[in-house]
């Protein structure tokens, strides 16, 4: 069990008033627990087994699953089709929503969809340009963004109104979330930036893979200073490299991620038959320094294709075990039953 | 050459605030709809279109914005960088181009009245004011400017 002091994240729950949605996130992250998510990479598939293989790893070693919105432009199953899915099954899921692929209209259907399933947390996101994806003559729609989708679903949610002003009949109960990259310029917005997110309605924060403490640090005193750490729960973004080579790539192809040359350099320091052992390490080590940063109330892993790592990770960082087991039982009836 | 006027928007944000003076003491000529917008439509194209590639959104935000045209932004952001700005400070989608937010926020730190104002939450565009004049619905048509229910 975790011994370590509880994490200073800053935030007096009192401040903060009722549960906002009463979603286990937002329990553990109000209990001063240190957090974990997981970001699972939706199937290119049509059969539900899919999404359940790849939620059965991650479930057990974090606290919400994050159902990506067709990320890097690339189209797979949706984040309401997986959510819809794991919340039958009993899993918490964190919808991402991306304004890139849905006008205002279809994304407020799409909340209150989401809602009546079962979804409880909501990261609002603006999504990457079409181009960077493998179908770039797609239209970019971008009618909102992650600023004025965040403040939206706050209307819906505490006005319980649509944009249009019409009442809806229950309004829906969110966590929402929004996306920080404190990586990449204008460095000296990007705490301002964040404050707009807070000011819009974000209640918790996943940023960006970090690979940079020095920047990171440098970000969470401008947060501090603003005061930010204590409106809203920042976690931070962590991940295991496969290998140099994937390194490289990423740093080349992904927009938005930055990997320096130390950790690059680090890799190459090893052959390549151990080189996805090492960016598990760095993986680690990035957890075990994130603790230490006031303000940090937990981490993100993203660990695309290599899902079967978080668990190892989430471990030997000394994170487990967590309180919620996934209920088994439930995920077995559901399949009896579709079939 | 109009455009290199984006680097000094101090005198910009002044132009700005004389300009406005002078709409609103024409108001009652430059109502919507009226042969005074539709004079004024092509005026407000050309000058705002020579200095920040205006695309006629019909909600002007430019003192909001570092004076800095955010609809130039390929993601039509109006309310600072998504998370995609290269190392070198461009564009992800245009790596060619600086992205405008950088710009942007280093045109408000030079901006003595409204370089604050970057930090105010704007909201989604009204898609129905595009090709209408900013001056003319800033004086008459707010309550189209922002949905209901919006506060900020």
């Amino acid at each position: 069990m975790d011994q370590r002091p509880a994490p200073t994240s800053g935030i007096d729950p009192q401040r903060l008033g009722e549960l906002k949605s009463g979603s286990r996130l937002e329990r553990v992250l109000r209990s001063g627990r240190f957090a974990v998510t997981a970001e699972l990479n939706p199937p290119d598939s049509a059969d539900p087994q899919s999404v359940y293989d790849r939620a059965l790893v991650l479930a057990e070693v974090c606290d919400a699953i994050n159902a990506t919105d067709a990320s890097g432009a690339n189209v797979h199953m949706s984040s309401v089709g997986v959510c819809a899915l794991l919340t039958r099954a009993g899993y918490e899921p964190v919808m991402q929503v991306s304004c890139r692929d849905r006008n205002r209209i279809a994304i407020q259907g799409d909340l209150l969809g989401a809602a009546a399933m079962g979804v409880k947390n909501v990261l609002c996101l603006t999504g990457d340009g079409v181009q960077s994806g493998d179908q770039p003559e797609a239209k970019p729609v971008f009618d909102l963004e992650s600023t004025t989708l965040l403040r939206t679903a706050q209307i819906m949610c505490e006005k319980g109104q649509f944009l249009s002003g019409r009442k809806l009949e229950n309004p829906p109960r969110f966590f929402l979330g929004a996306a920080s990259n404190p990586f990449v310029p204008p460095y000296d917005f990007r705490p301002q930036r964040l404050a707009k997110k807070v000011q819009a309605g974000a209640n918790f924060i996943q940023t960006q893979y970090c690979f940079d403490v020095i920047r990171f640090k440098q970000f969470m005193e401008a947060v501090r200073e603003l005061g930010l750490h204590e409106q809203v729960y920042i976690l931070v973004g962590v991940g295991p490299l496969r290998s140099a080579k994937a390194a490289l790539w990423m740093r080349q192809h992904v927009p938005g991620v930055v990997i320096p040359d130390e950790i690059i350099s680090r890799l190459e320091g090893v052959p390549a038959s151990r080189q996805q052992e090492e960016g598990k390490h760095i993986c680690v080590e990035m957890i075990q320094q994130m603790r230490e940063i006031q303000g940090v109330s937990g981490v993100h892993v993203m660990a695309y294709r290599q899902e079967e790592l978080v668990a190892e990770i989430i471990h030997e960082a000394g994170l487990l075990p967590r309180r919620w087991q996934p209920h088994r039982r439930q995920i077995y009836q559901f399949e009896e039953g579709f079939e | 050459m109009f455009r290199r006027l984006q680097d000094s928007p101090h005198l910009l944000e002044i132009a700005y605030q004389a300009a406005n003076q002078m709409v609103s003491t024409f108001s009652s000529l430059l109502r919507p709809d009226s042969w005074g917008e539709s004079v004024f439509i092509p005026v407000e194209k050309m000058s705002k279109g020579a200095i920040f590639d205006c695309r006629m959104c019909g909600q002007c935000v430019l003192h909001h914005t570092g004076m800095t045209c955010p609809m130039t932004c390929p993601k039509n952001l109006r309310n600072g960088p998504c998370g995609g700005v290269l190392l070198n400070g461009n564009c992800e989608i245009l790596p060619d181009k600086p992205c405008i937010w950088v710009q942007a926020w280093d045109r408000s730190k030079h901006m003595r009245n409204y370089g604050n104002d970057i930090q105010q939450i704007q909201a989604p565009l009204n898609h129905q004011l595009r090709g209408t004049s900013a001056w003319i619905n800033d004086q008459h048509r707010q309550a189209e400017l922002t949905p209901n229910g919006w506060e900020n």
